[in-house]
């Protein structure tokens, strides 16, 4: 998956002082350490804020030293473990929890295959960069933001009809996208 | 990505990662992304401080009034980057 502007060239410019590219980075990546810190070890909101910022602080101080561009994703997630596990053990408790209601993962300490959900989440998410600002708009509302039908009608100006027609069709097209077949088949449409 | 093509996510599946990353709180993203600015705030202010005796006793005295004297405001952001430097710098002398 290739998205608009990739995590090297994104670094690189991070690096540079462009301060675009790192607001840029940071709304990448806000969610995936979020997730991490909040659904993977349970963190209370308090101590997950902490985490969080101090990943993106870390983070931003140790850009230049980053041995590969690409890996920002990789670094970062494991600057959110150690620090959520660090923050863990502050405030007393042992064993982070893998056994999210929504995260396949046996309890006690999180599994390898918690984290590779995460990092399909986040392909997904990156997939979704290239559908109509409605559909992303839609999808977000619905599953991320966990709003009901009637919120996102009202808020949207639609009948639940339509946003339940649109979810569907949305997903059709994120489905497409992810296989390759949105692609081809926008390549050969007119508009 | 190519691991989407071999594993056919249905849209059910879709929907399960969609929802796995919810959105960080708004004011945490805007915190971290305000970084660049308040690193270039505290090294304003730190220079300042090693040039001028007199700043330095009233960034001791009173940090947030000393902030306000530079044109900058005093930030959440600001002021604990700055407490953490000058924590680390004192510490070390």
């Amino acid at each position: 998956m290739s998205t608009s502007t990739d995590d090297a060239s994104l670094v690189a410019r991070c690096r540079a002082g462009d301060e675009a590219a790192w607001n840029l980075l940071v709304e990448r990546y806000s969610r995936y350490v979020y997730a991490i810190a909040m659904r993977v070890y349970r963190l209370s909101e308090s101590d997950a804020e902490d985490v969080f910022q101090e990943v993106f602080s870390r983070a931003f101080q140790h850009l230049p030293q980053l041995r590969d561009d690409a890996a920002v994703r990789p670094w970062l997630a494991q600057t959110t473990r150690r620090l959520a596990v660090d923050q863990l053990r502050r405030s007393g408790r042992v064993e982070p929890v893998g056994d999210g209601e929504d995260l396949d993962g046996a309890a006690g300490e999180p599994g390898e295959d918690v984290f590779a959900q995460l990092d399909e989440a986040l392909s997904v998410r990156e997939a979704m960069a290239a559908l109509p600002e409605s559909c992303r708009e839609i999808l977000d509302r619905f599953f991320a933001r966990d709003e009901s039908y009637r919120t996102i009608a009202a808020t949207l100006d639609l009948s639940q009809v339509t946003i339940a027609s649109r979810i569907s069709r949305c997903l059709a097209k994120l489905r497409a996208e992810l296989t390759g077949s949105g692609r081809n088949r926008d390549a050969g449409a007119s508009s | 990505m190519g691991h989407h093509k071999d594993t056919a996510l249905d849209e059910e599946r879709l929907a399960e990662l969609i929802a796995l990353l919810p959105p960080a709180p708004e004011a945490w993203v805007e915190a971290a992304q305000q970084l660049p600015r308040v690193e270039r705030g505290v090294e304003q202010i730190l220079a300042l401080s090693e040039a001028d005796a007199e700043f330095r006793r009233a960034l001791t005295e009173d940090l947030e009034e000393a902030v306000r004297r530079t044109g900058q405001e005093p930030s959440e952001e600001l002021v604990r980057a700055l407490r953490e430097r000058l924590g680390a710098d004192s510490g070390g002398a």
